[in-house]
Formats: C-alpha cells, sequence, structure tokens
C-alpha cells in the first residue's frame, strides 16, 4: 500500500548460489525472443538467495509472510487458466511480520526432481519456475525466475535401423533404409534409398524432418506440424539400381527431444518425410517416425553427476560422498 | 576421459547397379504430341481435330505408338470422365472460347490460327500432364481417348 508517498513497497529478487558457475542457455520464449535461462538438471539442488529491498529505508513493511516456491508447469494455450502443475515445492521464508530493513533469505531446494525437459511449442509450454512472494493484505509482491531443465539418455541398446520397401504398384518401387531409429540431437542421419523401379518422371527428391506437437486427450487433440527441414538428396532422373545416399547432419536444426504424453498432456514427435516429386510436381512420400534425445558429454571425471546424486538423494546426509561438484557439459 | 564421438558417416552398403539398367533406355518414356490441326466440314457444322500420337514405353498402354484423331470436346469428355471417377485434381483445359463462336467477329474466330495454336499447345499439356499420372493411368476412359480409333460415348467406365 503506497498511497502519496505513505506506507511501504519493497522490491523481491532471487539470485542463485551458483549464478557465477552456471551453465546459461538460450530458449525461444512464446513470443519467438531468444532469451538466456540458467541450465539445470533433473536432481540438481536449487539454492540462492532471496533478496526483499525495501522502497523507504526506515519504514516498516508489514507482511503475511514470505515464502518461495519453486514449480514445474504445464500451460495449454487455449486453456491458459489452468496450469497443471507437476512439480509444487514451497519454502517459508518469514512468518507473517513486519521487516524494518532490506533483508536476504537463503533458500534451498534439495536435489529437485525435475521430469520433464522445458518446452515451448505452438499449442502448449512447460517450464520450470522459482517464484518469490511477499504476502501483504491487499496485493502480493512476487518475482518469478524461469529455468531451463534440460533432460539427458544415454546410447540406447537397442537402436535397429529402419529398412523398408514402398511404393505404388507398377510405377514406383523404392526401398529406404536409415541407419538408425534413435538419434541424439548433434547425430548424423546416415541412409540410402534404392530404386527397384521407376515408371514416373522424377524430377528431384528431398527429406523432410517434420515436428508434430500434440496437445490434448480424447475427443479434442490438436496436431500442429511444422517442417523443420528440407534438405534435397537428388537432382534428376534415377533408373533401375540406382542407390542415392543420405548424409543429415542434425546439428543445424533446432529440435527438442522426443517427448511421448509429457504428464498426459502433450507429446512431440519428429518424423523423417521423404519426398519425391516428379516432372508435373505431383509429390510421393514416406514418412517414418525417429526418436530424438538429448547427449550430455560427461568432461572430467568417468562417473556421471547424475548418478553421484541419485545415489545421493536415497542417502542419509553423513553418507553423502565427499567429493568436490563435477563440471559437466550438455553437448548442447 | 572420454573425447567427443566423430559420428560415423560413411556411406550404407548398396548392390552394383547393372551397367544394362544404367545405359539402358528408361523405363519411364512417355510422349504425346498434339498437332496437325484440320478444320472439317462446312458453315456452321465446322470443327478442328488434332492428331493425338502417343509414343511410349510404359507396360500399362497396350500400344507403344499410336495416333488417332481428336477435337475439343473429346478432351472435355476426357477431363469430366476423370474428375468423376478417379480421385485426381484434374488439371484444367485450355479455354472454351465462348464468345469467339458469337458472330460479327473481326477475326475468324474459333478458326483464327493464332487461337488454333494456343489451343493446341493447351490440349497437348493438358494430355502430357494427366497420361503421366499413375491413377489416371488406370482409368479405361484415357486408354479409350488415346488407344481406341473413336470413342464410345456409351462406354462402362471403370479401371483397366
Amino acid at each position: 500500500m503506497s498511497f502519496f508517498g505513505f506506507g511501504q513497497s519493497a522490491e523481491v529478487d532471487i539470485v542463485l548460489n551458483d549464478a557465477e558457475t552456471r551453465k546459461k542457455v538460450e530458449h525461444k520464449t512464446e513470443d519467438g525472443k531468444k532469451d538466456k535461462y540458467f541450465l539445470f538438471y533433473d536432481g540438481e539442488t536449487v539454492s540462492g538467495k532471496v533478496n526483499v529491498t525495501l522502497k523507504n529505508p526506515g519504514k516498516r513493511l508489514e507482511h503475511y509472510g514470505i515464502k518461495i516456491e519453486f514449480i514445474g508447469q504445464i500451460e495449454l494455450y487455449y486453456d491458459r487458466g489452468n496450469h497443471h502443475e507437476f512439480v509444487s515445492l514451497v519454502k517459508d521464508l518469514a512468518r507473517p511480520g513486519e521487516l524494518t530493513n532490506s533483508q536476504s533469505f537463503d533458500f534451498e531446494f534439495t536435489h529437485v526432481e525435475k521430469p520433464y525437459e522445458t518446452y515451448t511449442g505452438q499449442n502448449v509450454k512447460l517450464r520450470y519456475f522459482l517464484r518469490a512472494t511477499i504476502s501483504r493484505r491487499l496485493n502480493d509482491v512476487s518475482k518469478e525466475m524461469d529455468i531451463v531443465v534440460h533432460t539427458l539418455s544415454t546410447y540406447p541398446e537397442l537402436n535397429s535401423s529402419i529398412k523398408m520397401e514402398v511404393g505404388i504398384e507398377d510405377c514406383l518401387h523404392i526401398e529406404f533404409e536409415y541407419n538408425k531409429s534413435k538419434y541424439h540431437l548433434k547425430d548424423v542421419i546416415v541412409g540410402k534409398i534404392y530404386f527397384l523401379l521407376v515408371r514416373i518422371k522424377i524430377k528431384h527428391m528431398e527429406i523432410d524432418i517434420i515436428k508434430r506437437e500434440t496437445t490434448g486427450t480424447g475427443p479434442s487433440v490438436y496436431h500442429e506440424n511444422d517442417t523443420i527441414a528440407k534438405y534435397e538428396i537428388m537432382d534428376g532422373a534415377p533408373v533401375r539400381g540406382e542407390s542415392i545416399p543420405i548424409r543429415l547432419f542434425l546439428a543445424g536444426y533446432e529440435m527438442t527431444p522426443t517427448m511421448r504424453d509429457i504428464n498426459k498432456k502433450f507429446s512431440v514427435r519428429y518424423y523423417l518425410n521423404l519426398v519425391l516429386i516428379d516432372e508435373e510436381e505431383r509429390r510421393y512420400f514416406k514418412q517414418q517416425e525417429i526418436t530424438l534425445w538429448r547427449k550430455g558429454d560427461i568432461v572430467r571425471r568417468s562417473m556421471s553427476q547424475q548418478a553421484t546424486i541419485a545415489s545421493q538423494r536415497f542417502e542419509s546426509p553423513s553418507e553423502r560422498v565427499q567429493e568436490p561438484a563435477k563440471e559437466k557439459e550438455d553437448s548442447s | 576421459m572420454s573425447e567427443p564421438t566423430v559420428a560415423d558417416t560413411r556411406r550404407l552398403n548398396s548392390k552394383p547397379q547393372d551397367l544394362t539398367d544404367a545405359y539402358g533406355p528408361p523405363s519411364n518414356f512417355l510422349e504425346i504430341d498434339v498437332y496437325d490441326p484440320q478444320t472439317v466440314g462446312v458453315g456452321r457444322n465446322r470443327f478442328t481435330t488434332y492428331e493425338v500420337r502417343m509414343r511410349t514405353n510404359l507396360p500399362i498402354f497396350k500400344m507403344k505408338d499410336n495416333t488417332v484423331r481428336r477435337r475439343y470436346s473429346d478432351f472435355e469428355w476426357l477431363k469430366n470422365e476423370l474428375e468423376r471417377d478417379s480421385k485426381i485434381v484434374v488439371p484444367p483445359l485450355p479455354g472454351k472460347a465462348l464468345k469467339r463462336q458469337l458472330p460479327f467477329r473481326g477475326d475468324e474466330g474459333i478458326f483464327d490460327e493464332s487461337f488454333i495454336e494456343e489451343r493446341r499447345v493447351g490440349l497437348e499439356q493438358f494430355i502430357n500432364r494427366i497420361a503421366g499420372h499413375p491413377l489416371a493411368q488406370n482409368e479405361r476412359c484415357l486408354h479409350m481417348f488415346l488407344q481406341d480409333e473413336s470413342i464410345d460415348r456409351n462406354y462402362v467406365p471403370g479401371k483397366v
């Protein structure tokens, strides 16, 4: 309450303890702008300070409590009112009372579970953020700080190639092959197209990467298709017996890992679309789903930090491993 | 210490191509020429016919080199049959030119040389586009248009 300069108002600020050392990554916001945010992984501790600065020094700030929350939520753009929180932690920093001076409050959310990757899409957004709130009689003062979470995976045990024969009877038969079905975000798609029968006049062939975002359940399901990449692999007319190689580097494209049925709210899947175009601009295509995953690089030691943290989570503090925090670099 | 792995970008193994396939004639040869416009009839019952010659090596066509004479309304008939029976989006024909059929024109109307040439080009584009379509090649109306002496408008529509 600050009518005519009376009363007291405050500013809230959140500062992380490892702000100097923690890596920041770029993330595109809903309106298309790219901003940098602190990067966290599943199981990492989120700790820092909430700084409350009184605008009028000397005056007291009455409040009904100061708290900080760590929230992971899914927001569907067509249903903005309902936020689906899948992680919700709160720490009380101060009981209802008064502040006479600007003050700093420490907080720590230990080994927080962050099960999903941060995602900002066409119809849905998944975000993690800290929110510090000073509760007051008329209006609360709060500050949010978004963070970005990446989910890491390792090389899958089973990664079979995709190999299939498709075509139009008596007109066009091809056999296509992609070397894997699961690719990491910096991987290379290596493949080939083998022509068994060509009775149409092909002009060129390309391979597209399509991202499909699916939101909603039951009767109201929305699919949003976006062509991330178009890559020409052949120019000119092939004949029977010809083999066309494919070598598509994924690092050049902005993609996320495959996300399947996240909290039963949305999915993000990727498809390779092989397109052949004939001389009359007719398009013949074959779509195939691929799984994308995010690879983490471990730079210093062979034991991953995630494994250390995972083991720490289930041990009592006295058994905690006595090693300094290891640096972990995200390959993105 | 693990070094960043270099991706394996070697080509996949493929069968060597048979040289007769590589240097042989293509199996997609299809060329249709629309040429030699001739005006037949007298007075008000005149109309123009065009020679339609198809050369192909596609097995779906019985005859590999065949010539027939067709008029504009035959092309219209083919377009209507395909629009009704097949799921294709049929390409457009050159215009019907109804205005040119009205009397008291300064030129020769639909028998004007430049108009006939324009129409000839449009019909040639149309028939080449449609004959190369894998779904149109299954329709009996297309085969009758290209390979039969005359079009039987009472035919039974169907697939080849």
